[in-house]
């Protein structure tokens, strides 16, 4: 069965530069249990991308397999889709980006996606800095199959059933940045004030943008003990800073006193106003990044917002000195060498 | 003692040390003879080891023109101790046993049925260098020189030879023509020649050309108009990707901005590549793997995905010896059943089926339209003895006129007009259905591409009348392919008969052959090549019309009669199989042989697979 959103719209909602609304970024009804937080996320891409006056149809939502990867069904309605297969989303946004550089790819994945079967996928895929959104929802269960725990489960975190994991987790930010990922954050699907500037930076940013969002499971990892769970979360959560987005089309104006923030123009011409609040945060220095999320975690701390990027990413496109004109706008004119070619290697091979 | 006397025609096997640089020397007397306006049929066997183990080079000359391997050896030149026992053993009674006598035959080696002819290969190359890489590459030059002298082959062809080999690298034409000379003055000053097996100049070469499947197969990549390569490297597919490379490099690279038309990515694994490959399809582009049969097991899931999601994937396995990593450098045509079924559930897979380089680079080509006109992947079937060794094979060509098949795409005009967009609406009747690339229009024309089961208009749904509604329209679809895919070719026996054989790929040159002398011996047989999967009602009524067909391949379980019997319902005493399974291409005697055993019971045995298999033994 299949939902679908009622068409009518209060006449007069506010509408982007595009002359959209925030409903011609929506997707069908979710489907998925009330109060999930990957709805929260849903409505915060919802929100970025109109705000950022994309056009719908220039993304694509792509996605692999498991409650996380069914949401794309649930925003941006007016984009194409891919629901791939389990954990192998990365290879197929790999091949699209390849055949059209223009688009923007927004990669949804799910903790059992990404950190089981696709682990290897999600490390190369950040290790080869392809231009995408790499969006985790990260419950650190499976829901599908009802609550097993999922690899990012926290070790002694305790599932619904009152097992405590026994396994240590795998942390998505770190072994993204380990992989050379060039923009890394974290963030919490009850906090949209945070996640909707990081979606926002992670598009207009060239090159691998990871956000692990921690995006609790209310039915099958809501219960205490659950270091995913809401409460949990809420209280761990110490957030780097906060961050203003600024999209190119807007003056920037604003003056900020030098030491309390940084300014970071993206590639777009859009910029990033980061408010740090804690003055050993280099977010643009790996290990500097790295050291600080090991900090947070040591502490049973969970470390939000922009925690890496790189300035200066080169993305995939740029190593491989790819045509400017996307590849699958080029026909046999461009492409084929003709029979005179065939002639002089038929010549050679006698 | 009886010698084998013979003009331009017979096998001769060279046995070497895998990694003593034997390969190129084989090649240039291969080459030369081709060049001599022969047809030469070089084959490598070769062990799954970088250096040391046995490896052959088995060269099949034929002015009759039989490219296929014949069986049995005239020539032997065994330069490796490790195998001299074994490549004494394979020479035909009267045939030539050469080998390096610098150390004594092993007495207990001898054969009296076989003349052996000795050259100090080791001594002349002490006595001629000091550096010891020389000696052992010089080695190979020099026995190829002397063979010139003992075929009594054109010794000028050999030179201009290395003279073109070495263009552009100077510095070693010289020296390797004094090695050729070095061999070649031994032979005359001390050994009988030239011996019974000749060769002389002739004119059965005309403008073909020689040349390695894999490489045909790459340039057909880029005059298909492939733009994505993704793939992940497995003997004996590295090369398709490696020619694909090299050619791209030439010719798509904007000379004024260094700016590539095409974008290759060496994957993390299989999985990986053939994902890539179906992003860059789904988003518009020509896209490629190439892979062996590990590689297509890892891909079976994706490719289940592509087939029911409709996207255009191409795929080409080169089939090498398995199951498991089985022999990697061994040839085999195993991969049949688990590429026609690949992936879970009702699935069927498009095979393509090429013989030849030529049809390595037509078919290679003509897999982006049929992908994309089909809309669904195409595994281009072929294996290491086509894909790895040259070949000879008719020019390549290519029509300047000719322009791709996109298939069918709805455009952004097209949905400005209002035309019903529905992903899996069956428009025109044959279906295969529209699709929009992403991108195409802000309001219209975007759909969701899955996996799971979803209606026409690609909404997600689990109703049993829209599954099963599209799972129809996906065998009518398989039905349209019939016409688009590769037609089967037949080739009549001078006489009536309703006795066949059926074959398809690397079986079809040695089948050839043994039809050939079968109706010398007054058996006479129809013959059809099936050149892909789905089979089309010919092959269907070209087996209903014959009491009997063998069907030649070169696996086990005879796995094109199980698909030919799974998609047309014959049943098991109509199609006979004719096997090689051992790792090396199938051989005309062994073809004949299993047939006569088939045909001289009566009563064919339908258990035969044992049997065969353990009596085919010459083909080794």
């Amino acid at each position: 069965m299949s939902y679908q959103i009622p068409k009518f719209r209060h006449p007069e909602l506010p509408v982007n530069d595009l002359g959209y609304t925030k409903a011609d970024y929506e997707g069908s009804i979710s489907t998925l249990c009330a109060g999930c937080g990957h709805d929260s996320i849903s409505g915060a891409i919802v929100k970025a991308c109109h705000e950022l006056s994309i056009e719908p149809h220039k993304i694509a939502k792509m996605s692999g397999i498991g409650c996380s990867s069914k949401s794309p069904t649930y925003f941006l309605g007016k984009s194409h889709g891919f629901n791939s297969v389990h954990g192998r989303m990365p290879s197929v946004v790999t091949g699209a980006a390849m055949a059209n550089r223009d688009l923007i790819y927004l990669g949804v994945s799910g903790d059992g996606d990404t950190a089981s079967i696709g682990m290897g996928q999600f490390a190369h895929v950040a290790r080869r800095n392809l231009n995408m959104v790499y969006i985790v929802m990260n419950n650190g269960c499976y829901g599908l199959t009802k609550g097993q725990d999922s690899a990012t489960a926290d070790e002694g975190s305790v599932s619904k059933k009152g097992d405590a994991n026994v396994f240590s987790a795998i942390d998505l930010c770190s072994t993204a940045l380990q992989m050379g990922a060039t923009f890394v954050a974290r963030s919490f699907s009850g906090d949209k004030e945070q996640l909707v500037p990081l979606i926002k930076a992670a598009i207009s940013h060239r090159g691998f943008a990871l956000i692990d969002v921690v995006s609790p499971c209310v039915t099958f990892n809501n219960n205490a003990g659950s270091t995913k769970s809401y409460e949990f979360v809420r209280e761990h959560a110490e957030a780097t800073g906060t961050v203003d987005f600024v999209p190119m089309q807007k003056e920037i104006t604003t003056d900020y006193a030098p030491g309390s923030s940084h300014e970071v123009t993206l590639h777009d011409g859009s910029s990033i106003h980061l408010y740090k609040m804690s003055e050993d945060l280099d977010p643009f220095d790996r290990t500097s990044a790295l050291m600080n999320m090991e900090k947070h975690r040591t502490a049973g701390d969970i470390l939000t917002g922009l925690i890496y990027m790189d300035k200066d990413s080169r993305d995939l496109h740029d190593v491989l000195e790819t045509s400017r004109r996307p590849l699958n706008t080029l026909d046999a004119e461009d492409l084929c060498p003709g029979n005179q070619m065939l002639k002089n290697i038929n010549a050679s091979l006698r | 003692m009886k010698r084998l006397e013979s003009v331009n025609d017979f096998v001769i096997k060279f046995a070497n040390v895998n990694g003593t640089g034997s390969a190129s020397a084989n090649n240039m007397f291969a080459k030369a003879l081709f060049r001599m306006g022969l047809p030469v049929s070089p084959k490598n066997i070769f062990p799954s080891n970088i250096q040391g183990l046995p490896t052959w080079y088995e060269v099949r000359v034929s002015e009759k023109g039989y490219l296929g391997r014949r069986g049995g050896v005239d020539i032997a030149l065994s330069v490796n101790p490790q195998s001299m026992a074994q490549d004494i053993q394979e020479v035909e009674e009267g045939g030539y046993f050469i080998y390096d006598n610098t150390k004594p035959l092993d007495l207990r080696l001898v054969r009296n049925d076989v003349n052996i002819i000795g050259i100090p290969l080791t001594r002349i190359c002490n006595d001629e260098y000091s550096d010891p890489r020389q000696r052992q590459l010089f080695k190979n030059v020099i026995y190829v020189g002397a063979l010139a002298a003992l075929l009594d082959m054109d010794f000028k062809v050999l030179t201009d030879l290395v003279k073109d080999q070495f263009k552009g690298k100077e510095k070693l034409i010289l020296p390797n023509i004094h090695a050729l000379e070095l061999g070649h003055q031994y032979a005359k000053a001390n050994l009988e020649c030239p011996i019974g097996i000749r060769v002389k100049t002739s004119d059965k070469v005309g403008d073909k050309i020689l040349l390695d499947g894999n490489t045909a197969l790459g340039l057909g990549a880029i005059y298909g108009g492939a733009t994505v390569a993704a793939w992940y490297p497995i003997t004996p597919s590295t090369s398709v990707v490696d020619a694909y490379e090299k050619y791209v490099r030439r010719v798509r690279i904007d000379p004024g901005t260094g700016e590539k038309n095409y974008a290759i990515v060496q994957a993390e694994d299989e999985l990986s590549a053939i994902g890539m490959v179906i992003g860059a399809s789904w988003n518009g582009a020509r896209a490629f793997t190439a892979t062996s049969g590990p590689g297509v097991s890892l891909m079976s899931e994706f490719l289940g995905l592509a087939y029911f999601a409709e996207i255009p994937t191409v795929l080409f396995d080169v089939q090498r010896a398995g199951p498991s990593t089985g022999m990697p450098t061994r040839t085999q045509q195993s991969d049949i059943l688990s590429a026609a079924y690949a992936s879970h559930g009702d699935t069927k897979q498009v095979l393509l089926f090429p013989s030849t380089p030529k049809e390595c680079f037509d078919f290679g080509a003509q897999s982006f339209d049929l992908a994309e006109r089909l809309q669904t992947p195409i595994i281009l079937m072929t294996d290491l003895d086509l894909g790895m060794n040259d070949n000879m094979s008719e020019p390549l060509e290519w029509d300047d006129a000719r322009q791709y098949d996109r298939g069918k795409v709805m455009t952004a005009e097209q949905l400005e007009d209002g035309i019903e967009f529905g992903r899996y609406l069956d428009v025109d009747g044959d279906a295969i259905c529209y699709r929009t690339y992403p991108g195409t229009h802000p309001k219209r024309g975007a759909f969701f591409t899955r996996g799971t089961s979803r209606d026409e208009y690609a909404v997600y749904t689990e109703k049993g009348e829209e599954y099963e509604k599209n799972m129809l329209r996906l065998m009518r679809k398989w039905d349209t392919i019939k016409e688009y895919v590769p037609q089967p070719e037949v080739v009549e026996a001078s006489e009536k008969t309703d006795v066949a054989v059926l074959y398809y790929g690397t079986s079809e040159e040695s089948s050839r052959e043994s039809l050939d002398h079968l109706a010398g011996e007054g058996i006479h047989l129809n013959a059809m090549r099936v050149r892909a999967f789905p089979f089309n009602d010919d092959v269907k009524a070209f087996i209903e019309d014959h009491e009997q067909v063998f069907v030649i391949e070169q696996n086990r379980d005879a796995q094109l009669r199980t698909l030919l019997m799974a998609e047309f319902e014959f049943g098991p005493d109509k199609l006979k199989s004719v096997l090689c399974f051992d790792g090396t291409p199938i051989s005309a005697r062994n073809i004949s042989k299993q047939i006569r055993q088939h045909l001289s019971g009566g009563a064919i045995e339908p258990l035969h697979r044992t049997k065969i298999a353990s009596q085919a033994g010459e083909s080794a």
